[in-house]
């Protein structure tokens, strides 16, 4: 039986709403509990209002829930826009010196009061809250102190001075269950991204800082040592990708990040990846768009665009995972293939994998190799564009000696020099589409189609990318069959049609407002029923997708 | 190693126009890189880059490592390899139209980062492949196929442009002065540091300024080359609005600062 609770914390920007709500999470984590925190901010630096839902489990979920058990308001907008999210017999936490509240079941705190004579800095108001808070719901002092003397350095005692104050202030109105279970990590999706990525064997990550990529390229720059990476920022992200492909040439794995604008900036780089032929891994991680779009908020938009992204016929790897373990996974992989096939990669991830807050297995690591790539030797005359039979040619590095390395952006011959003639010009395609056989080939004895629920289902939803959580609960909620495509180029089309068998309704749920995968599917026949499209910046929740689900199937009786 | 042993030459027809001032630096960097190899450097361990247009071409001519990048793109690659593997030499070539037109942004910042690479712009004044049209050193009043009237734009001087970026090696050549621009081209690798060097080549198709560079190109050399202001006045010596100034060509600037590793 699962037990759960979703604890929704907000504030102004600044006020530390984000790291008080990590920091609750770490605690129920440290108890034993699956965590799945979704983060809102806006696009600002200071004021606003942000907030963090918490979701604690003792089964994995991986969306968030729209009633809330226990709210915690360190201002009183938080309040005002969530008290109806908030359950009857829910517990609201506030901080009392903000506003004053009249409802069972509230614990004002006088945060800012002893702060303020505490001489400590606002933004620790926080930890008062947290406190009262882990004190409530029965969090023993021990854990408390423990976790906050792991969390804090710098401002250690100040922190502990205050959080003493409001532990033994309040008092407890439940007693949460210790669950025994082993302890995962708390990982964002975009940590995730770069654990799998460095695993892989990564040498050098280019950025230029783009919401919600930035995580990747903070942590990496932040882990540079232990990872035996370098992690560099360019002027922008012509310069990133054009870089990486220079280090991918010279021997280095390399892979950039970025969001759709910068993603459109390196579209020519793309281009330029595949017929030169240079391994390269490109994470999309897409905010709501067109444009700047809403962009601190998550769409799955760019699907369309990222599958025909490049000029010219383009060879390449398109991967959209939907958790934090599925995106470790797949940055490793997609790395490893990259250097398999000498081809540029696809990472489409979403704000809602990038940045949300996810229990990680770290068990999938084992799973992922190191690259490996096809060597050349210098016995012969090394030709850099090799004609062979997959298309993929031996690979050398510049510094090796009695071999000349030649890449170029231009229709070559197998040394790498320009031609324009007729016969030479289809034989290199002919040598990358061989290559895009193979991929095709490799795809289909991936696991590219992931089911989820009731196998048997003639019934089914399909869903990709982050919009996989919140159907996976659906599906197994309503007893009904969840398809997830993973890979989406090359597209698997015989595992996509055998997940299909005995599928008599199809549902199809993305967070774009077009249907994208819904033409992905229909160019290989594959019919839809319905959709369910969501499009106001914001990730799909499962109790809307039952909802909708409903509808559809009432219609379909009349 | 020998000169014959170290086969510059491709199996490559080379598509430059007769007279092209290219020849002029394909000649020129040649023969630097056989100075090079012979003090010691492994021909291995040089990467050219290019970019597209006609002064792109030379990586075709040239059996070196190369990476024909695109348009306006060869100094980030450039950056992208010497980042990943600092043993390298590695040279850009592109045209003024790939530099300081589509890719000027990389050029600005590869100066402020005194990356250790080398940037040979063949600053023809047009783009030339794309039928003479002006670029940012075409001087005011160019006509083209797409300026009938002339461009209306003032030039930028890109000496003085990397100069502002806190440029480290900063030397201006001429591709008809094939003696010199080795010494230059060699000098440039040898720096440590961003090393820069605009050489002004005549395009015979689109903007044939040979007599123009005949009469006034002459070779300046110096012992003050920290000095800020001397290489601003040497720089500035040139006016290409004024008919009778004078071009000086050799190094103008050369200081040492940390590298961007």
């Amino acid at each position: 039986m699962n037990t759960e609770y979703s604890i929704l914390i907000g504030g102004a920007a600044g006020l530390g709403s984000r790291r008080a709500g990590l920091l609750i999470a770490k605690l129920f984590s440290n108890l034993g509990y699956y965590v799945f925190i979704y983060d809102d901010y806006q696009s600002l630096i200071r004021g606003g209002h942000s907030f963090s839902n918490i979701r604690i489990s003792t089964s994995r979920k991986l969306s968030s829930c729209s009633k809330i058990d226990f709210l915690i308001a360190l201002d009183k907008r938080t309040w005002t826009e969530h008290q109806s999210e908030l359950k009857k017999e829910g517990i609201l936490v506030y901080n009392k010196d903000q506003f004053r509240v009249q409802r069972n079941q509230a614990i004002g705190i006088s945060a800012q009061t002893i702060v303020q004579d505490l001489g400590a800095r606002k933004i620790m108001e926080n930890i008062a809250l947290v406190a009262g808070f882990a004190k409530t719901i029965g969090v023993e002092w021990k854990t408390l102190k423990e976790l906050l003397i792991k969390e804090f350095n710098k401002s250690r005692n100040i922190n502990l001075q205050i959080a003493k104050i409001f532990f033994t202030q309040n008092k407890s109105l439940a007693k949460i269950k210790k669950i025994k279970r082993e302890k995962f990590p708390l990982l964002t999706g975009n940590e995730a991204i770069a654990q799998g990525a460095v695993k892989a064997g990564l040498g050098l990550y280019f950025a230029y800082p783009m919401t919600p990529a930035t995580g990747i390229l903070h942590y990496l720059a932040g882990h540079s040592k232990n990872f035996k990476i370098k992690t560099i920022q360019l002027e922008n992200e012509l310069a990133v990708i054009s870089a990486a492909l220079g280090s991918a040439y010279a021997g280095l794995p390399s892979m950039v990040g970025t969001s759709g604008g910068g993603f459109a900036l390196m579209t020519e780089s793309l281009s330029l990846a595949c017929q030169a032929e240079i391994p390269m891994v490109i994470v999309n991680s897409q905010r709501a768009a067109p444009a700047s779009g809403v962009p601190t908020y998550t769409a799955q938009g760019d699907l369309s665009f990222s599958l025909t992204a490049g000029h010219g016929d383009i060879v390449k790897f398109l991967v959209a995972p939907g958790d934090a373990e599925e995106s470790c996974y797949w940055a490793g992989k997609l790395l490893f293939l990259s250097w398999e096939y000498q081809t540029p990669s696809i990472l489409l991830v979403d704000k809602q994998i990038s940045e949300s807050t996810f229990s990680f297995d770290k068990r999938i690591l084992e799973k992922i190799k190191p690259i490996k790539y096809l060597k050349g030797d210098v016995r012969n005359q090394y030709m850099r564009y090799q004609y062979t039979k997959t298309g993929i040619s031996p690979l050398l590095f510049p510094g090796k000696r009695g071999a000349v390395v030649k890449v170029n952006s231009y229709e070559h011959n197998e040394n790498g020099i320009t031609i324009e003639d007729e016969i030479s010009a289809q034989k290199m395609q002919d040598k990358r589409l061989r290559k895009y056989k193979e991929m095709e080939k490799a795809v289909e004895k991936m696991r590219a189609v992931k089911i989820y629920g009731n196998k048997k289902s003639s019934r089914a939803i399909l869903a990709w990318g982050s919009t996989k959580g919140p159907a996976q609960e659906v599906a197994e909620d309503l007893n009904i069959k969840l398809i997830q495509p993973l890979v989406i180029q090359p597209f698997p089309e015989k595992q996509m049609k055998k997940a299909l068998e005995g599928v008599k309704n199809l549902i199809l749920i993305e967070g774009n407002a077009l249907g994208q995968l819904g033409s992905v599917l229909a160019s290989y026949g594959i019919k839809i029923d319905a959709k369910i499209l969501k499009y106001n910046a914001r990730p799909f929740m499962s109790e809307e997708i039952k909802r909708a689900l409903d509808k559809i199937w009432k219609n379909e009786k009349k | 190693m020998k000169k014959n042993d170290l086969k510059l030459e491709t199996n490559c027809v080379n598509t430059w126009c007769p007279g092209c001032g290219n020849f002029g630096i394909l000649m020129a960097f040649k023969q630097a890189i056989t100075s090079l190899v012979e003090k010691g450097i492994p021909k291995e361990n040089i990467v050219i880059n290019s970019g597209i247009g006609c002064a792109s071409k030379i990586v075709d001519y040239l059996n070196l490592n190369s990476f024909c990048s695109l348009h306006g793109r060869p100094i980030a690659t450039a950056e992208g390899i010497k980042i990943a593997n600092d043993k390298l030499k590695v040279i850009v070539f592109d045209g003024d139209g790939g530099t300081y037109n589509e890719g000027i942004s990389h050029l600005v910042h590869a100066v402020k980062r005194n990356i250790d690479i080398t940037v040979l712009v063949h600053d023809n004044r047009c783009f030339a492949l794309t039928t003479g049209q002006f670029t940012s050193t075409s001087p005011k009043g160019f006509k083209s196929k797409s300026t009938p009237e002339g461009s209306t734009e003032e030039p930028f001087d890109p000496l003085k442009l990397v100069m502002a970026s806190n440029a480290t090696f900063v030397a201006r050549g001429c591709s008809l002065r094939v003696a010199h621009l080795k010494s230059l081209i060699l000098a440039a690798i040898q720096h440590k540091g961003f090393s820069f060097v605009d050489i002004l080549q005549p395009c015979v198709s689109f903007f044939n300024t040979s007599e123009l560079y005949n009469k006034k190109v002459y070779e300046t050399s110096n012992n003050n080359l920290d000095s800020e202001r001397y290489a601003l006045k040497k720089i500035n010596e040139w006016q290409p609005n004024q008919k009778n100034s004078k071009i000086p060509i050799g190094i103008f600037y050369k200081v040492d600062r940390p590298i961007y590793k």
